[in-house]
């Protein structure tokens, strides 16, 4: 599959940059005529993606995030998250709800939302290197909206 | 990211506005627990009516409020859900925990 057009954003995994990395994503991805419920559906799970990197990837340092995003014929569209931080030793266990290696304030929901709102996300880590997260949507968009009424 | 905090002998009630992400919820969740701890009141009312995002820290955010009204013996309950912070919430189980109202 062919991309009609991608960008490449890169942040420090400084907190502030949460909501810049949501928006500019969510920003890109209205090329594609998503609805409102689509956009925020992309913006919740970036911001899940990106705030891990943050808390879990980097703790207690600053590190670079990296962040590509493409989109596709027929309302496709693809967003990468990665870090190279600390990794996740096992990602199966990772991405179970409620499991956190942090508590406090973390639910240990992050993946979960990030598998109801998207269609597709695959997770790859490596200990000591980082993690990629990928997530992909398909948008039925404004059309589909209209249609429902 | 706004917070407005009132209170009654009955009720704590804390208002949210903007994004709730993980960065913002730190200051937010420091006045909310100052308020809580120092009233008495049995009830604490989030209210979420003018949250215009949130995402899995919104959820942590009732979460750890949940704790600490609890220990000091009050109820939480949280109103003015839309519809897509209500299902977030419902996913993450709260519902067993605090009261969900939607908008
Ligand atoms: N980029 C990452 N680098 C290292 N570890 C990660 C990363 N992303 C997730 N993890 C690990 O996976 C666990 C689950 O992540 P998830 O986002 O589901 O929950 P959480 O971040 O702990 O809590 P919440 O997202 O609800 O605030 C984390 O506690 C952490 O151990
Ligand atoms: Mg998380």
């Amino acid at each position: 599959m062919k991309a009609i057009n991608e960008m490449r954003l890169q942040i420090e995994s400084r907190s502030v940059n949460e909501a810049f990395a949501r928006a500019t994503v969510a920003a890109f991805a209205a090329q594609l005529d998503p609805n409102i419920e689509e956009i925020s559906d992309i913006k919740t799970a970036v911001s899940e993606a990106v705030t891990n990197c943050i808390v879990h990837g980097y703790a207690e340092k600053v590190g670079r995030i990296y962040i590509w995003a493409a989109i596709y014929d027929n309302g496709h569209f693809k967003v990468k998250i990665r870090d190279k931080g600390c990794g996740i030793e096992d990602v199966r266990q990772a991405m179970e709800p409620l499991f956190t290696t942090l508590g406090g304030e973390r639910a240990g929901l992050g993946f979960a939302v990030m598998e109801s709102f998207c269609d597709k996300i695959k997770v790859i880590s490596k200990v000591g290197k980082g993690t990629t997260v990928t997530l992909e949507k398909h948008f039925k968009g404004r059309d589909a909206d209209n249609d429902r009424g | 990211m706004a917070i407005r905090i009132s209170s009654t002998p009955v009720r704590v009630t804390v208002e949210l506005s903007g994004e709730i992400d993980h960065h913002n919820a730190a200051a937010l969740r420091l006045e909310a627990d100052e308020a809580i701890q120092r009233s008495l009141a049995p009830n604490v009312r989030l209210d979420f009516g003018e949250v215009t995002f949130m995402d899995s820290s919104g959820i942590g955010f009732v979460l750890g409020r949940y704790r600490i009204a609890e220990s000091c013996g009050s109820h939480i309950e949280v109103v003015n859900l839309s519809g897509r912070n209500y299902s977030m919430m419902k996913l993450a189980g709260l519902d067993r925990l605090v009261t969900l109202k939607r908008k």
